[in-house]
């Protein structure tokens, strides 16, 4: 062997050795898929006790025609990973300001949601009986659970791909007759955990038809949080944008999810 | 004569339309003016401009006017949130067509204040609903306006304001809503004029012939009404107890010396439950109406006592489109009473008069498009009422609702039928801001 030779085998064995060992570094730091989904549905919904935002919605069709909605979204975790309550309270349009949606999440998968639609002119309760979660919010492009979380015992997930920065996990839906969908793909960034982009596939085709991206990520009283969302169907041709601003966590919400306030709501709903 | 009106009626309507689709944009820098006012006073001002025309399907020869409704409105709802509480002052200033009058109809104004943690109170003009009944109230004895309701107004108008002050006093137990009117105020009901109704008194139906003249309650703080409610929440079943001391809301009898239609005393005590089940909301509701200037039910001028039953279930059946049923039941007490001291000759009532309501709601094109039917059925009276209502947001601002008011039956004299000659179409066009 001469010289030449020599160092070569020496510089393949070391990159070999480098490649492995980061492999097994990389590997290490792979929790499982559980894990994984368990820490994202945090990043995404359980932020603080409780969060505040004001939220701006730009709806655009195929046409190019706007739509937009304004509203204040006040949440409260009863507990971490399970249940939820949410106060939204409506500034635009006009013709719903002043409306106040509240939700009472349930995270048990066989147990609805309990909402409630207040009506400031027939000063009117309306109890909402509505049980699809895959209908559209407000007649945005997102779907009612895209704003509240889908429930991990709902599909069954796989770790698909680990890159430098991502986890991509491949979700099927365990009851494939309650989604209209095939399986989606989350994308989820490997420090923060916050999903960074989700693709959901056809059930038939098999085809990409839709995709939510989280456009801009801040870090906000030190922790993540997503400040411009934007979901694209690719088979209607509409698209969603949603911003959020006047971010704040961990305030002491009170137990304003209750009738009482949604007759008038707390002032830091209507600010 | 009666083309021609028709013209008219649509010449109106396009000029109205017109109207306010140039307010929308036109008045923009008029109305930045007037919102920089407010805003340097802290108040917020929204309201809407709009435009409603509507006519009879029927000929009705007690009605001189073929058209149902006409007029132009504007909205003004002012707001302003001060360190002690809210103040609220909405209004609508309208053009009626039918009547031939400018109208201004004040619908709020009020103070609201939340003095205390376990404490809210709301004083001054004020809309109140209570009850879980869909378009079937129990105990919400809260004025209606049923005149806007049938000639085919937005459904906001169904309920009138209060002038009234309501305190709620909030405890662990149990919430409580003490809604208190000094002066009675009764519903906006039919007199005959632009609707017309059954008169038992003349035996058949009747309209701008024969307004029903009534008797009236305004003795100020001696003619009050007090409205009770008691309500908590066992996980997430909404209980509530109701108590109404007060008087029939709407004419339920007759002074012969003055041959006026009067409002005889009314107590109602009732309950009611709202919560899921299964896959959708159900809804339970009784009260007792109890007729206390005609507790024996023989006195055949006055309102004999009744309880009242409601069972209703919502559900979602498919996406974006709603399904509500409702069953409810109005039983006569004393009705051996009523029927002996009948007058001969008159009409009666059944002891127990049946409904049904089916709501069917579609939502289409991003939820801007509603296709909406509510449907009263009554078995025992044989006689339907239908709502259909399309309406179409066309932008954030401009909606556009389509509507009808069909009534229909065996008999002259039952409860909706005796209004089927009222039977009318209507468009609306609204700019909200």
């Amino acid at each position: 062997m001469d010289w030449k030779t020599k160092t070569m085998m020496l510089l393949v064995l070391l990159g070999l050795g480098f490649v492995v060992t980061g492999a097994a570094r990389a590997q290490d730091d792979v929790p499982d898929v559980q894990t994984i989904v368990k820490k994202a549905n945090l990043a995404a919904y359980y932020q603080g006790d409780d969060g505040k935002a004001t939220v701006k919605m730009t709806i655009t069709d195929k046409q190019g025609n706007t739509r937009e909605r304004e509203f204040n979204i006040l949440r409260k975790d009863v507990k971490d990973g399970g249940d939820q309550n949410y106060f939204v309270y409506f500034q635009r349009p006009a013709d719903v300001r002043r409306m106040v949606y509240l939700v009472q999440k349930h995270a048990d998968v066989d147990k609805d949601d309990d909402r409630w639609l207040y009506m400031p002119a027939l000063d009117l309760i309306k109890r909402i009986a509505a049980s699809d979660k895959r209908t559209s919010f407000v007649g945005s492009d997102f779907v009612y659970e895209d704003v509240s979380g889908r429930s991990l015992e709902l599909d069954v997930h796989e770790l698909v791909q680990t890159t430098d920065t991502q986890f991509v996990v491949k979700n099927t839906p365990k009851k494939p007759e309650l989604a209209e969908f095939g399986y989606f793909n989350v994308a989820i960034d490997r420090k923060t955990f916050m999903p960074m982009k989700m693709e959901y596939f056809d059930k038939d085709s098999g085809k990409l038809y839709r995709t939510i991206e989280s456009a801009k990520v801040e870090e906000i009283e030190g922790l993540p949080t997503v400040t411009k969302s934007v979901v694209t169907d690719l088979r209607t041709g509409g698209k969603t944008e949603m911003e959020f601003t006047n971010v704040d966590y961990n305030l002491g919400i009170k137990d304003i999810f209750e009738e009482r306030y949604l007759r008038r709501p707390p002032r830091e709903a209507m600010r | 004569m009666i083309a021609s009106q028709r013209v008219a009626a649509a010449v109106m309507f396009l000029a109205a339309a017109l109207a306010v689709t140039a307010t929308g944009q036109e008045r923009q820098p008029k109305k930045d003016v007037i919102k920089e006012f407010l805003d340097g006073l802290d108040t917020e001002y929204h309201g809407f401009y709009e435009a409603r025309v509507g006519t009879r399907l029927l000929d009705d020869p007690y009605q001189s006017k073929d058209a149902s409704i006409g007029e132009a409105r504007y909205q003004f709802d002012l707001f302003s949130m001060r360190d002690w509480g809210d103040i609220k002052i909405k209004g609508d200033v309208y053009g009626d067509f039918v009547t031939e009058e400018v109208e201004f109809d004040l619908r709020e104004a009020n103070l609201f204040t939340r003095p205390t943690d376990t404490m809210d109170v709301k004083l001054g003009r004020q809309v109140l609903t209570w009850g879980t009944g869909d378009l079937i109230f129990i105990n919400d004895l809260f004025p209606k306006d049923w005149v806007s309701f049938f000639i085919g107004r937005d459904t906001e108008y169904l309920k009138a304001p209060s002038d009234a002050a309501k305190v709620s006093l909030f405890f662990d137990a149990l919430n409580v809503d003490i809604a208190y009117t000094p002066e009675f105020d009764s519903d906006r009901y039919i007199t005959g004029e632009r609707l017309s109704y059954y008169s038992p008194a003349l035996g058949r139906r009747a309209g701008e012939d024969n307004e029903l003249s009534v008797e009236d309650r305004q003795e100020f703080f001696e003619e009050d009404e007090t409205a009770i409610r008691l309500y908590r929440n066992i996980s997430s079943y909404e209980l509530a107890f109701y108590g109404y001391w007060g008087y029939w809301k709407s004419p339920a009898g007759f002074n012969p010396a003055r041959t006026a239609a009067i409002f005889p005393e009314l107590y109602v005590y009732g309950a009611s439950g709202r919560g899921a089940v299964g896959k959708g909301i159900a809804n339970a509701e009784l009260g007792y109406y109890d007729s206390v200037d005609d507790r024996c039910g023989d006195d055949p001028l006055i309102n004999n006592s009744e309880m009242r039953y409601l069972i209703g279930y919502t559900q979602e059946v498919a996406r974006d489109f709603t399904a509500g049923v409702q069953y409810y039941v109005e039983q006569m007490l004393d009705y051996g009473d009523y029927e002996r001291t009948l007058p001969p000759g008159s009409k009666s009532r059944d002891e127990f008069r049946h409904v049904t309501t089916l709501r069917l709601t579609q939502l289409l094109m991003n939820q801007n498009l509603m296709l909406s039917l509510f449907t009263y059925y009554s078995p025992s009276d044989q006689d339907v009422y239908l709502r259909p209502i399309v309406n179409y947001k066309a932008s954030d601002n401009l909606a556009v609702e389509v509507g009808s008011n069909i009534f229909f039956g065996d008999e002259r004299h039952t409860f909706f039928n005796q209004f089927h000659n009222n039977t009318n179409l209507y468009l609306g066009v609204r700019y909200s801001f």
